[in-house]
């Protein structure tokens, strides 16, 4: 071997630091790894408390515009009157005192190619790696006399918040006897479930405060999750105070008209003291701003890692991204929330992320004590997210007073869980 | 020098604080779909029963009960289905050492 002179020492010994601080966590160099993530609710929540908890070196920093996030599961039960808005309310106090999770309220604008994300006040954040989970947006362009003004006479209320609290005041003040039509989206769509849960509790307030109303489903499709299940306990609670129309049974909606409080359809206008109309969606605005999205205006990822296949380094998880099999639900964001976390640190760490295991369950009330629910766990297979065989799959269908009952206990209890699994 | 470098490497990675190189294990990854039900390492806050502090035994029994249709539940007899016998050894031996802890 060569005798080593002093300077090349030197040159030896800051190269293998370069090495080192490359190849490894570059904590060697006293500066962590940052990850930004977008969006603080199922899945930008979840994925920066997992990342924090799989890799304490890692500086996350989550950006949400708002200081409490309001959850659209369990919004359904605000509407019918059986909780508050504050009960659907959760801060954000643990994310940074208790998992050191920086956070940043505002709005974040794009995510680009060279590892920034702008914010809308013009802040700049850099990243090694970022998280991008907007949830979904609205096409105001999908039907006729529909525009974001309309949303102020015909809620949403698909965004759990002030839209949630203007459909429940609208429902208070509809006269009994009164009509309400409720007109889910054609797929997909965030949570399969939750137009008939909305149904559900709507029909339960109903019945005890106005019992001479109705409520008219005027569907875009011709069947919809859980339908067995709902219908039968549609029969069991509320007879004739629901009835739903199959897109080709008259539910298709052809023209809003937010004046007037009525809808077009193959049968003519259909009117409502309260119409709760769900327009089509897509990938929230920033993956659409950021060039994530597709065609469709939905995010291709690997759905493995959840990395984009059009912006590398940034992964989109939850409503937003092309996930497969699953649905579009809060329980598959904190699902892929922590698959992604898992990834990136990962990736951080050089190594090949390991194949992941992905769930989900919906649990729906159709009364306070009446709970059905649908499960699935999903493997990866050729690269693409698919149900396990076998696995999961819906309540019995027979009606049971005291399984229903215990499903709806499951529902809070799951509830509790997956907003402490969040935010606590 | 080979001496030199290997010390050198050796003891940047001994100087690293406590952090996952390499990432999670299958292990990990499989407890940490449990939480979004029962709660954050299987702390329930409510009515689900939490995972914490029973025994790798008892879990990997109760699972396999479900998974086998030997035990009735609500919903832990569909999803148990989905995962192997060495998916619930995994799991169940996660949350075992979790209380221990």
């Amino acid at each position: 071997m060569k005798k080593i002179s002093r300077r090349n020492f030197g040159k030896i010994v800051s190269s293998v630091g370069m090495a080192s601080a490359f190849g490894m966590p570059s904590l060697v160099l006293g500066a962590s790894r940052k990850v930004v993530v977008i969006g603080g609710g199922f899945g930008g929540a979840t994925a920066a408390k997992y990342l924090r908890k799989l890799d304490s070196s890692l500086e996350v920093t989550l950006v949400e515009p708002n200081p409490t996030f309001y959850t659209c599961p369990w919004s359904n039960t605000v509407l019918g009157g059986i909780n508050t808005m504050s009960d659907i309310g959760h801060g954000y106090g643990a994310l940074k005192n208790k998992h050191g999770v920086k956070v940043i309220h505002a709005r974040a604008k794009w995510v680009s190619g060279n590892k920034t994300v702008t914010l809308e006040d013009g802040r700049k954040l850099n990243f090694d790696r970022a998280v991008v989970s907007p949830g979904i947006d609205f096409r105001f362009d999908s039907m006729p006399g529909y525009n974001q003004s309309a949303t102020e006479r015909m809620p949403h209320s698909w965004q759990a918040g002030p839209q949630t609290a203007l459909l429940r005041k609208q429902l208070e003040a509809m006269p009994n006897g009164g009509t309400v039509l409720i007109c889910p989206p054609g797929n997909p769509f965030r949570c399969p479930p939750g137009p008939y849960e909305r149904t559900s509790l709507i029909a339960h307030y109903l019945k005890n405060n106005k019992p001479q109303s109705k409520i008219i489903v005027l569907d875009a499709k011709e069947k919809f999750s859980k339908q067995g299940l709902f219908m039968s306990g549609w029969d069991l609670h509320y007879g004739d105070l629901i009835e739903w129309r199959a897109a080709s049974a008259g539910g298709k909606i052809s023209r809003v008209d937010p004046t007037n409080m009525q809808v077009e359809t193959e049968f003519g206008m259909e009117k409502g003291h309260v119409v709760n109309f769900i327009p089509a969606q897509q990938a929230g605005k920033i993956a659409r701003d950021s060039g994530l999205t597709n065609s469709k205006g939905w995010c291709p990822v690997n759905q493995v890692t959840f990395e984009s296949e059009l912006l590398p380094g940034v992964h989109v998880i939850g409503d937003s991204c092309i996930a497969g099999k699953m649905p579009k639900s809060g329980f598959s964001a904190n699902s892929q929330g922590k698959v992604a976390a898992a990834s990136i640190v990962s990736l951080f760490g050089g190594t090949e992320p390991i194949t992941p295991s992905y769930a989900n369950t919906c649990y729906s009330l159709v009364t306070p004590n009446h709970g059905i629910s649908v499960a699935k766990v999903y493997e990866i297979s050729n690269n693409k997210i698919v149900g396990i065989k076998g696995s999961g799959g819906l309540s019995p269908k027979a009606e049971n007073a005291a399984v229903r009952a215990q499903e709806a206990i499951y529902t809070q209890g799951w509830y509790d869980a997956i907003t402490q699994d969040m935010f606590g | 020098m080979k001496k030199l470098f290997f010390s050198i490497v050796i003891m940047s990675i001994w100087l690293l604080p406590n952090l996952a190189i390499g990432g999670p294990d299958r292990a990990t990854l499989l407890s940490m779909s449990c939480a979004a039900c029962h709660g954050t390492d299987g702390k329930s806050p409510g009515s689900m029963p939490s995972l914490y502090g029973k025994s790798s035994k008892y879990i990997e029994d109760q699972m396999l009960h479900f998974r086998k249709g030997e035990r009735k539940g609500t919903v832990m007899n569909r999803i148990a289905k989905g995962y192997s016998e060495a998916d619930i050894k995994l799991i169940a031996s996660y949350f075992g050492k979790l209380a221990n802890k």
